[in-house]
Order: structure tokens, then C-alpha cells, then sequence
């Protein structure tokens, strides 16, 4: 059985003659350490979408099943724990808290997990390592660059280890070198294991998931477009290039 | 980093509000603490002031018939002939709940005395217990020793003697050690001397006709001690002086109802100041809770956050308000005190009934704003992620 599985998923927002249908009977599965990019036009209901994988926004209809967990048949503070132990949000505006730390808001999803703070501060050093952020730990977010904020946001992610991590448009406020090297980091944390859902309207972005799903009008128009288009570079090639080189070309 | 991690951190970084909350917390306490002190130190005043005015309880035998007035007050049932009340039963009163409400215990014998052809009534008193029991007395002389007596001013001017006079009474020979300066009550036509030579004179020895007792009600409702003090001297009926004792009482009373009742509307403002500016704080938080819910965070942990920010904010209220509440107090009495003799000491009980009083409204303000945090929607908080 795959390791994600979204079966006849639909979303309807109010109801009536106000009735919007966000996601209409959507069936997709992603394999345990796949990178999948959800793609499509603002509307077209990816962030919808994302929010449901997210375990934070329950379909109308339908089931999400995440290592065979029925995963809105939980009870909320369950669905809650779910969230801090299966799932790594890396949000579009980083989303970080601005009075505490670099360090600090990596710890925030320890912060309910039992064991010291010595132990919870060493993890989220490692993380920090991880994105190359050493040496920063001690720093405010109002005190570092935006690209350096998604490095943070994605420590935050990867702290406690989750095996899937969804990332809503990642890049969307970096500038294309900084993008590119998020890009990199998630591509490596995917190669580590990690299934990696990400929404993003960028095809450069896109180029390095394994798989895309392309999203209109909330149904899923194709499972796998990546031939449907030319990504300007492939990933390999942005490692062999180095981000700069990428993209100019693009 | 654990919860009261963030949500101290979060205090310091947003210390207008939390300071705006400080403030409204401690201007209600220490409203409460300053009449509280206020209230403890003119009872402590008027209790001392009040004990000038004597004795409150009379302690006179039993009986069905006969009346005497003393002070013009009714003592019942006091008769020369009637049964006397014996001096070692009073002796029990030390013994009551509240023994250490009785200010002064003053037992007195009666008995009427040929004097210079004059028929008088004789008073023999505790003249140790008379600064207690009758503090408006003052004498023209000295008190009197074993051998001596006082005067009223009437006895003296109708016998026409003076300090120093010798006096029969009885076959004993005595002196007039002083003469009382007219009280306007029925002490200016008695003679005293002291309780045992009065006992001798009239052949009462061990009894007494009647006892004052000076009560202080501070702590303590005076018709329960009338009857503690009827309980241990079952042959004796025990009377409050109604007036002194109910005025007393009801100038007390009065006074704490009005500090309880403004006490309780500063409180009620100040929960409705921190209530206030805990949900705007909520509010503007909506990202931020966000945040955590999606990360994790049960509501549980969201609620306890916001009551450990309202918890840490109300503690430090607690301790602010009484240290104000006691500085305003002692200026206040500093004030209105015409005497200057009253003060007021720092309280235990007080500091820590301020404490937990800030602590309790602020959580019990804070429940609300705590409940709402927790409730949001981690994807609406986040406008979807």
C-alpha cells in the first residue's frame, strides 16, 4: 500500500447558493520518501489541498490516509500529535516566532515532546547544521536574511524528524539564488528519506520533485505533468552548474 | 525551551500590554490591601479609643424584683438583701474562649454606711481595674490605700470633707485619700474604698454585688462572650451595655461593608482590565498561535501558555499591589489619624492573601482569552497554509 493515499477527497466552503467547491473527488497516493510538487493557478485549491495533507483542514468527503492512519477519522488533540510527529510544515512566509531565537523556534515543536532541554537544544542545533546555519543560533529572525528565515523555517521542519514535510510555496519570497538552494536542502532531505509534498507556481521549483501533481479548479488534471512542460534545467544539472548558472538560463 | 519558556519570553516582548495588565492588576490590589489596612488599623484605633469608654458587660446576681440604676443603666435585679454574687466564681471568667477579649474585670460590693449622720451608699471597687473599667475618673489626691477612701464630689461637699479628712465609717477610722471630680453619674454621691476593706466593713467577705467587665469585640460578637460569662457563673446574670457595645459594633461594620463593597468593584475592574487586554493580546497572537497548533501544540498547551502569561503577570501584581496598598495605607493613616497613635505593621497574611487574590483574578480573567486561543483553527489562524 503506498504511504499516502487521498481517496475521493472533496472540500466544499460554505453551502447553498454560496457553495464553493475547493477540491472536487481527488485521488492521488505518494510512495513513502517520494518528492511530489502540487502545481496550478492561484484557486486552483493546491493550498486547499495542502491543508487537508496537513491534517489541519477536514475534506467534506473522502479519506486521507497516511501510513495507514485515517488520519480525519482521529479525534482532534490526535490529529493535533499527529501533526508534531509525522508532518514538517515549511510555511510560504516562514511563519517564524519573532521573540524567540533561530534556536528557539527550531525547538518549538519539542517543546511538548518529554526530554531536556539539553537534549531538545542539541537536536535543534544538529537541524540548524543541517541547513548551514551554525553560528546564527542566537539571532532574533528580525536579525537574518529571508533566505536564511526559510533555512530556519526548515530546521523547524526537520527537528523532531518527520518523515514527510510539506512545504507551501517555500521559495516564494526568496530571490532565484536563495531558491534555488532551499530547493537543494529539500532536494537532499528528500534523497535522505524524507517525503517531501510542495506546493509552488514555480517550474524551476517544481523540476526538482520526482513527480508533479497538477491541480485546476480543485481536480487533479494530471498525476504526472512533468512532461508537460520543459523545466529549464533538471536538477542534476543545477548541482553540476551551481544555482547561479541555473538561473540565468531560466 | 518548554511553555513557560514562551510565554515569558512573550511577556518581555510585549511589556506595554503586560505592564498595562501589571497595573490594572496591582492598582485592585493594592486598592483592596490599602483598605484592608486601613480598616484593621482604625478598628485596632477605635478599639483603643473605645476601651476610654469602660465597661460594656455587667455581671449582676439574679433576681426577680428590685432594680437599681448605676450610670444610668439598669442593673437589674441588684437589691442589698438579695443574694451576692461570690468574688471566687468571677475567677472562671479567665477561663472563657475569649479571656483574651477582657480588657478588665472589676467586680464591686454595695452597701449603705452611716457617715457624719449621713446615710451613703459605700462602693468597694478594684481601684487597680478603675483606669480600665472607668477611665473618666480622675481624683483630687491620691488612691487609696488600705485605710483610705474616695469621695464623689457630691459625698464630699455634703459631708464637707476634703483630702486628708479622717472618716468614720463604721467603727473603723479612715482617711479621704482623694475626692473625684464630678463625673455627672451617680459616682459623685458614693464613697469607695478598696474591695476588701469595703467586704470587711459590710460583712461580704468573698462576695461581690456586681462585676463590670471591659470587652474588646474586635475579634469576637459581644453577646458571645455575655455568654462564655454566663455559662462559667451560672448564678449571676450578664448584661452587655447595648448602647456602647452596638454603636461599637455597628460604626465597624459599617465601615468594613463599605471597604468590602469598594474593594470588590476595584477587583471587578481590574479582572475586566486584564480580561480586555488578554483577548486584544490573543488577538493580535492569531499568526502565532497558529504556528504552534500546526506544529503540534495541543489546545491544552495554547490554554496554558496564555493562563501562564496571565499567572506570571498576576504574581508580580500581588506582591506590587500589597507593597502599594501597605505605602498608601501608611500615608492615609498618617493623614486621618488625629492622634497620631495608630500604625500599622506589615502583614504575612495579607501578603500572601494579596498574592493569591492577583493570582486568582488574573487566571480566572485570563480563562476566557485562554479558551479562544486555544480554540483557533490552525488553518484559518493561518490563512491556510
Amino acid at each position: 500500500m503506498s504511504y499516502i493515499r487521498a481517496e475521493n477527497l472533496s472540500k466544499q466552503y460554505a453551502s447553498g447558493d454560496a457553495a464553493v467547491m475547493a477540491i472536487h473527488n481527488m485521488n492521488f497516493t505518494v510512495e513513502a520518501g517520494e518528492f511530489v510538487s502540487i502545481m496550478g493557478e492561484s484557486g486552483a485549491g493546491k493550498s486547499t489541498l495542502l491543508s487537508i495533507v496537513g491534517a489541519m483542514n477536514p475534506p467534506s468527503s473522502g479519506k486521507f490516509v497516511v501510513d495507514e492512519i485515517d488520519v480525519y477519522h482521529l479525534e482532534s488533540e490526535k490529529r493535533t500529535d499527529f501533526r508534531r510527529e509525522f508532518i514538517g510544515f515549511v510555511f510560504q512566509s516562514f511563519h517564524l516566532v519573532p521573540y524567540l531565537t533561530v534556536v528557539e523556534n527550531v525547538m518549538l515543536p519539542l517543546t511538548t515532546v518529554k526530554a531536556s532541554k539539553k537534549r531538545k537544544r542539541a537536536l535543534a542545533e544538529a537541524a540548524l547544521n543541517q541547513v548551514g546555519l551554525t553560528g546564527k543560533e542566537q539571532r532574533l529572525p528580525s536579525q537574518i536574511s529571508g533566505g536564511e528565515k526559510e533555512r530556519v523555517a526548515i530546521a523547524r521542519a526537520i527537528v523532531n524528524d518527520p518523515p514527510v514535510i510539506l512545504a507551501d510555496e517555500p521559495t516564494g519570497n526568496l530571490d532565484s539564488t536563495t531558491t534555488h538552494e532551499i530547493m537543494g536542502l529539500l532536494q537532499r532531505l528528500n534523497q535522505e528519506g524524507t517525503t517531501i509534498l510542495m506546493v509552488t507556481h514555480s517550474q524551476d521549483c517544481a523540476a526538482y520533485a520526482k513527480r508533479i501533481l497538477r491541480v485546476s479548479d480543485g481536480r487533479l488534471i494530471d498525476e504526472d505533468a512533468k512532461g508537460l512542460w520543459r523545466p529549464c534545467v533538471s536538477t542534476e544539472k543545477f548541482h553540476s552548474q551551481g544555482a547561479g548558472g541555473l538561473m540565468l538560463r531560466a | 525551551m518548554n511553555l513557560r519558556d514562551i510565554a515569558f519570553k512573550n511577556l518581555l516582548r510585549r511589556k506595554a500590554k503586560a505592564l498595562f495588565v501589571l497595573a490594572g492588576l496591582a492598582i485592585g490590589v493594592s486598592t483592596v490591601v490599602a483598605l484592608i489596612s486601613f480598616v484593621d488599623a482604625m478598628t485596632e484605633n477605635i478599639n483603643h479609643k473605645l476601651e476610654k469608654y469602660g465597661a460594656n458587660i455587667l455581671i449582676v446576681p439574679k433576681t426577680e424584683n428590685l432594680s437599681l440604676t448605676y450610670g444610668g443603666l439598669s442593673l437589674g435585679g441588684v437589691s442589698f438583701e438579695m443574694q451576692e454574687i461570690r468574688e471566687q466564681d468571677l475567677t472562671k471568667i479567665q477561663s472563657i474562649k475569649n479571656a483574651a477579649n477582657v480588657a478588665g474585670l472589676g467586680p464591686m460590693v454595695f452597701g449603705v454606711v452611716d457617715v457624719e449622720g449621713h446615710r451613703v451608699l459605700l462602693a468597694g471597687v478594684d481601684f487597680e481595674t478603675s483606669w480600665v473599667l472607668k477611665p473618666w475618673w480622675k481624683i483630687d489626691g491620691t488612691m487609696p490605700g488600705e485605710k483610705g477612701v474616695v469621695l464623689g464630689s457630691e459625698t464630699a461637699a455634703v459631708l464637707g470633707l476634703n483630702q486628708g479628712s479622717p472618716v468614720t465609717i463604721k467603727g473603723r477610722q479612715l482617711i479621704v485619700s482623694g475626692v473625684l471630680k464630678p463625673t455627672g453619674s451617680q459616682d459623685d454621691q458614693l464613697i469607695f474604698m478598696p474591695l476588701k476593706t469595703a467586704q470587711t466593713i459590710l460583712n461580704k467577705e468573698g462576695l461581690v454585688s456586681m462585676a463590670e467587665v471591659a470587652a474588646l469585640c474586635k475579634d469576637c460578637p459581644i453577646d458571645v462572650m455575655v455568654k462564655q460569662i454566663s455559662d462559667v457563673v451560672p448564678g449571676a446574670k450578664v448584661m452587655a451595655i447595648q448602647q456602647v457595645v452596638k454603636g461599637r459594633m455597628e460604626a465597624l461594620a459599617q465601615f468594613k461593608k463599605f471597604s468590602y463593597g469598594v474593594s470588590i468593584l476595584v477587583v471587578l475592574v481590574g479582572s475586566l482590565v486584564v480580561l480586555v487586554t488578554m483577548m486584544g493580546s490573543v488577538r493580535e497572537r492569531t499568526e502565532e498561535i497558529g504556528i504552534f497548533r500546526a506544529i503540534g501544540f495541543r489546545k491544552s498547551h495554547i490554554f496554558r501558555i496564555v493562563l501562564l502569561e496571565a499567572g506570571f503577570i498576576s504574581a508580580a501584581a500581588g506582591i506590587l499591589g500589597y507593597l502599594a496598598g501597605f505605602a498608601v495605607t501608611k500615608g492615609a493613616i498618617h493623614l486621618f489619624s488625629e492622634s497620631g497613635g495608630v500604625s500599622i505593621q506589615p502583614s504575612l497574611e495579607l501578603v500572601g492573601g494579596s498574592f493569591v487574590l492577583a493570582v486568582l483574578v488574573g487566571l480566572m480573567a485570563s480563562v476566557y482569552p485562554a479558551y479562544l486561543a486555544s480554540r483557533m483553527d490552525p488553518n484559518q489562524a493561518l490563512n491556510a497554509i
